[in-house]
């Protein structure tokens, strides 16, 4: 400890300091593993791609495959359904975003199936919107799967996803 | 505060133990000779029916796990096979899982009664608050037990409560996926929350610990908010009055919990969820227990994510300030002709949320809810704060043995 009588930092202090601060490091590095045991674990992370035969999926119909314990809804989309996610002012949407930054291939949506509200699966083709609709709080999403009404605060998540052919996806 | 007795051993080994661990004379102190108000009501004795509540869930859940299988693919049909196969197991499970609401239902009281009787307030602070944190750490458990059984309510409750996180602004989706240890509510999150569910109620009971701790420094609150201030005549002995008086309401309580047990098992909980999780399809309508249901109903009456899981946990978040919300001098509601007709308003403002927060999220009972949620925070930031500086209050008793005598 320092003598009372002076101001100036001595020696003691210094040791004090840096042993505490060492102390406090060491014990961040003990307590990390703890915490972050609780991230996805390899097995998990390994299952994060899967890849889908999307050639039998009729024009107007609505698959979900699980990808990730999630379900993701691939819609072949009609002409009517892609000219109604088309012709949307993107100013007036809660999460403005133009239907063709949410797909790769117009005929073709995929996204990811849970309400960005708290985590429902909304109903295909239901809604004022012809898009979908959650049943838990009442969210509706259009035909491009964004948020039109309802307590959710965004757009239904976009993969990542390529195709590898034109009849085969891969997502994730 | 000096007891009504001493403890003086005559015991050669009782003396001995004295010298090396006073546990006999701080039991006697403690739950003998501890001076309790005479006039205590029936109202008190929820302080040992929670006791008694908690002791058996432990022993309860402690049996339970020795044939229950935290595994995603096999926790229902364990859950199944004690139904049917294990030894008692039926019994078991329902006394258990009733035992949850039972627990609820009696700590409902218990805060109600803390309200009404102005429990909180100097000096009982803290021990107001320890109550407030054991109250949460109830829900964190009932949450996390309630998942297990792993039936369709089990697991879209468990999406919708971790879902809440999500709305923390920037890393809200991180701690999401941190929780579930997955990109969905799965295995490692079923997994983990067993291994919750079995510690928090050894915390649980730490605190409760605390709670009694800082119970018996500043004495019982009484209905009519005067401390005790001559032993000898404002207070009996804790044995045999207050423990004889607990027994019967625990005894009467128990009623009650057999009757659930025995005769109603599943009318608490939900048919859907002896459905197995199906994480690829939600139920039409998705409830949590009953004793989440007002602030259940908080959380959907508004209509922005963030702002509504701010709110729900707001309105638990307030109890814990009622020492300084509440600004009125004189403790018990018993004295405030105003406090007590807003103290009732407020008790049928939770009821009828947790009716709304089971009824589906649309028309006449968003607005129901709205309007509801609005009053419950107006208890707490206006009324409260207000009525301590205009309530003109009745004469208060300048001691307990007033008070009795005043009936007699």
């Amino acid at each position: 400890m320092a003598s009372a009588s002076t101001v100036e930092p001595t020696r003691r202090d210094f040791l004090f300091i840096a042993t505490g601060a060492m102390a406090a490091v060491g014990a961040a590095a003990v307590v990390w593993p703890l915490i972050n045991q609780m991230s996805p674990d390899a097995s998990t992370l390994a299952m994060a791609s899967t890849e889908v035969d999307i050639g039998s999926i009729p024009v107007g119909q609505i698959v979900t495959i699980k990808w990730r314990g999630k379900p993701v809804f691939i819609s072949h989309r009609s002409p009517k359904e892609i000219e109604e996610a088309q012709n949307v002012d993107v100013a007036t949407l809660r999460d403005p975003q133009p239907d063709s930054a949410r797909v790769k291939k117009p005929e073709w949506l995929i996204v990811i199936g849970v309400c960005t509200h708290l985590g429902c699966i909304p109903l295909g083709h239901q809604g004022d919107y012809n898009g979908w609709f959650c049943p838990c709080h009442g969210s509706v999403y259009d035909t491009s799967g964004r948020i039109r009404k309802g307590p959710a605060p965004l757009n239904l998540a976009v993969p990542e996803y390529s195709f590898l052919t034109d009849t085969k996806v891969k997502i994730g | 505060m000096h007891g009504h007795s001493t403890f003086e051993p005559k015991n050669g080994f009782v003396k001995w133990l004295e010298a090396r661990l006073p546990i006999l004379s701080f039991s006697h102190e403690s739950f003998v000779a501890y001076p309790t108000p005479k006039n205590l009501n029936y109202w008190w004795t929820f302080g040992a029916i929670l006791s008694f509540m908690l002791v058996a869930q432990i022993i309860t859940g402690v049996v339970l796990a020795m044939h229950y299988t935290p595994e995603s693919t096999m926790a229902f049909d364990s859950v199944e096979k004690i139904m049917r196969d294990v030894n008692w197991g039926w019994m078991l499970r329902y006394a258990h899982s009733n035992g949850a609401s039972m627990f609820f239902f009696a700590v409902y009281i218990h805060m109600f009664r803390g309200i009404y009787y102005g429990s909180y307030k100097a000096p009982r602070e803290v021990l107001w608050i320890l109550g407030v944190i054991i109250f949460l750490l109830m829900m964190a458990t009932g949450f996390m037990g309630y998942v297990l059984p792993w039936g369709q309510m089990s697991f879209w409750g468990a999406t919708v409560i971790t879902n809440l996180f999500s709305a923390i602004p920037f890393v809200g989706d991180q701690i999401t996926v941190w929780l579930w240890g997955g990109y969905s509510v799965g295995n490692p999150t079923l997994n983990r929350f067993f291994s919750l569910h079995y510690l928090l109620p050894f915390v649980i009971a730490a605190v409760v610990g605390l709670h009694v701790w800082a119970l018996h420094v500043v004495g019982q609150n009484n209905p009519d908010g005067v401390d005790i201030k001559d032993v000898k005549k404002d207070s009996v002995p804790f044995t045999p009055h207050a423990t004889m008086k607990d027994s019967l309401g625990i005894a009467v309580f128990l009623l009650l919990y057999a009757w659930f047990i025995f005769f109603v098992p599943n009318y608490l909980g939900d048919a859907d969820n002896y459905i197995p999780a199906n994480p690829m399809k939600t139920p039409p309508h998705i409830v949590p227990e009953w004793y989440f249901l007002p602030f259940y109903a908080i959380l959907r009456s508004i209509p922005n994510k963030l702002a509504g899981v701010v709110a729900m946990f707001a309105a638990i978040a307030l109890l814990a300030f009622l020492p300084w919300l509440d600004t009125s001098k004189v403790r018990s509601g018993k004295y405030r002709p105003l406090f007590k007709i807003f103290f009732w308003i407020f008790a049928a403002t939770a009821i009828g949320l947790g009716y709304l927060g089971a009824m589906p999220p649309e028309g006449g009972y968003v607005l129901a809810a709205r309007l509801l949620s609005v009053s419950y925070f107006a208890f707490f930031l206006v009324i409260l704060p207000v009525l301590g500086l205009v309530e003109k209050t009745k004469p208060v008793p300048a001691t307990i043995a007033d008070a009795v005598l005043a009936k007699h």
